[in-house]
């Protein structure tokens, strides 16, 4: 036994490198299926467009909409993207095929997550070129706390994308489920208007949900400039949702249809 | 060498238990599978064939018994056995975008050494299909991408589950020829099946399950025991009624009720001596449901 395990060992590629290997047929996969690339990268976009020109010259409105159309690419690019792929892959019983290969499952998972990662950095990137040219915003103003609000935003909202694939029952279900949290959530969190307006019942629930919290990080990073040290309960609230998104995600996670 | 490879033994299963629930689908199975030879497991639908071979491939979790596949436990799902097992599951998608070439490429880097794409691909008959998407393959087509995944990682035992369910005559028997060839090549095969005529064609040894236990294990040729490979001599007596006696020695009995007839002065009509073929012997052991399938 340990004579096997060494004589294979040097053949073995490591963790990182099958991660690696896992995140590139994902990229792959994700820009050969032209409808899934439209919904996470145009719609934002088309939005952010569409609310900008009605709204140009709008200042105080379009500085709204910015980072609100940005943390809803967050959003959807790994809460969204990860609860319905999971589902798919689930049911069609790639997630099984792949359990019965030596690819070690944190590896497969990592190569998944860095999947939505990068489009939630494609979007964010996209929203702040057009921001920057189409509507006259400025750079933003700390790209350090838009790096800490970006990753704690993916980390957060792909956890809870994870766990999330687990309430729901089939791949036929899975746009109404996704939706269904998804459109009241971008609502209520100011996606496209400013909370402090909201009617008080409103405002409290937004006070709860994470996307409100990413949303005013990155409008602190984007717009406003105001410190990273005045953002500390925003920060605070997504670690939270965070950490029980994480804690669902792994303990719920199954491989299989039927939850052998 | 290590321990594992110079044993005979492929896999070892004892007394193995699988309940659900209520239901017991694996209800105290015992067999074993030698290396190199291909081994089926035959039984109609919901004998506890899948659920069997899934415990087998680490994928489920026994309810007691033990197990043991290549020298390991399967159920920790170590990474040596996945490394040298191989796994045709009885449903189980492809990614549909991606060619044939890419798909193999992908899953060969996840072993340490792998076999050659362009020989995987010869192997299971889908040249001129490298650079088609799996989407565009017919049905036979992608299970036989599906059985090339399964060996791409090289492994000393492939497990099939069902793997000619729903192919036509001719996919049929081009799928037999590669688990022929499989097999010279002294890839260990295990094979479930509810073709009674594949697991004749393919196995070197069959066990025959029912509700969870095998009824019946050995070659095709002598399976089911002596009892069951008795003679069966028959004819219609005097009063019109038909008569059957099973014998493992026909020549004798032949003998006798031919003697007394001939005294008597009788003809002994429709006398006939019959031994059951292993598919009587099948439909005998899993009566309850002539209709599957
Ligand atoms: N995951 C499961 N949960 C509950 N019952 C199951 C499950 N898998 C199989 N069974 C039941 O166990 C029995 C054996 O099923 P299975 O192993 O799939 O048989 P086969 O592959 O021989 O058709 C059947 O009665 C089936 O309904
Ligand atoms: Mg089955």
């Amino acid at each position: 036994m340990s004579n096997f395990a060494q004589q294979q060992a040097p053949h073995r590629r490591s963790a990182v490198t099958l991660a690696w290997r896992q995140y590139r047929l994902e990229r792959k996969l994700f820009w050969r299926n032209p409808s899934a690339a439209f919904f996470n990268l145009m719609l934002p976009l088309l939005l952010l467009l569409l609310f900008g020109a009605v709204f140009a010259g709008n200042k105080k409105y379009v500085d709204v909409i910015v980072p609100g159309i940005a943390g809803m690419g967050v959003m959807a690019s790994t809460f969204s993207a990860l609860a319905f792929n999971l589902t798919f892959l689930r049911e069609q019983g790639v997630l099984k095929r792949v359990r019965g290969t030596p690819m070690p499952p944190a590896s497969y998972l990592s190569g998944l997550l860095a999947n939505a990662v990068t489009n939630a950095v494609i979007q964010i990137t996209v929203v702040i070129l057009v921001a920057r040219f189409g509507f006259g915003v400025g750079w933003p103003k700390n790209w350090i706390e838009l790096g800490i609000f970006l990753a704690v935003g993916v980390a957060t909202f792909g956890a809870l994308g994870v766990a999330f694939s687990h309430a729901i029952p089939n791949f036929d279900a899975a746009p109404a489920y996704v939706n269904a949290i998804f459109l009241p959530v971008i609502f209520i969190s100011g996606v496209f208007y400013d909370t402090q307006t909201a009617p008080a019942f409103l405002k409290e629930i937004a006070q709860i949900l994470p996307l409100t919290h990413l949303i005013d990080g990155l409008s602190a990073a984007m717009v406003s400039g105001k410190a990273i040290s005045t953002q500390l309960g925003s920060l605070a609230v997504l670690l939270a949702w965070g950490a029980v998104g994480g804690v669902l995600a792994v303990r719920g996670f199954s491989w299989d249809e039927r939850g052998n | 060498m290590p321990t594992v490879s110079s044993s005979d033994t492929a896999i070892e299963v004892i007394d193995l238990h699988k309940s659900y629930g209520e239901t017991e689908a694996v209800a105290g199975l015992s067999f074993e599978v030698r290396r190199g030879e291909v081994f089926g497991l035959l039984g109609p639908n919901g004998a506890g064939k899948t659920t069997t071979v899934e415990i087998l491939e680490g994928y489920r979790a026994r309810t007691s018994g033990r197990v043991t596949v290549l020298g390991l436990d399967p159920e920790g799902r170590p990474r040596d056995l996945r490394e040298r097992v191989g796994i045709v599951l009885q449903n189980s998608a492809l990614y549909a975008n991606l060619t044939v070439h890419e798909a193999l490429s992908h899953f060969a880097s996840l072993y340490p050494a792998p076999r050659n794409v362009d020989e995987t691909i010869a192997l299971v008959g889908l040249q001129g299909k490298e650079d088609g998407r799996s989407r565009t393959l017919s049905g036979g087509q992608r299970r036989r991408l599906d059985l090339a995944l399964a060996l791409i990682g090289d492994p000393d035992l492939v497990f099939l589950d069902e793997p000619t369910t729903g192919f036509d005559p001719q996919a049929r028997r081009a799928a037999w020829e590669t688990i022929r060839s499989l097999r010279s090549l002294g890839t260990t095969i295990v094979l479930t099946t509810h073709y009674l005529d594949e697991a004749q064609e393919l196995a070197d040894r069959v066990a025959i399950i029912k509700d969870g236990r095998v009824v019946a294990e050995g070659t095709p040729q002598d399976i089911g025991g002596a009892t069951a490979h008795q003679a069966r001599v028959s004819w219609t007596d005097e009063y019109g009624a038909k008569q059957e006696i099973e014998t493992d020695m026909p020549t004798k009995l032949l003998h006798e009720i031919t003697g007394t007839a001939l005294a008597a002065g009788r003809e002994l009509t429709g006398l006939k001596v019959s031994r059951p073929s292993l598919e009587d012997i099948y439909l005998d052991l899993t009566m309850e449901e002539p209709g599957d399938e």
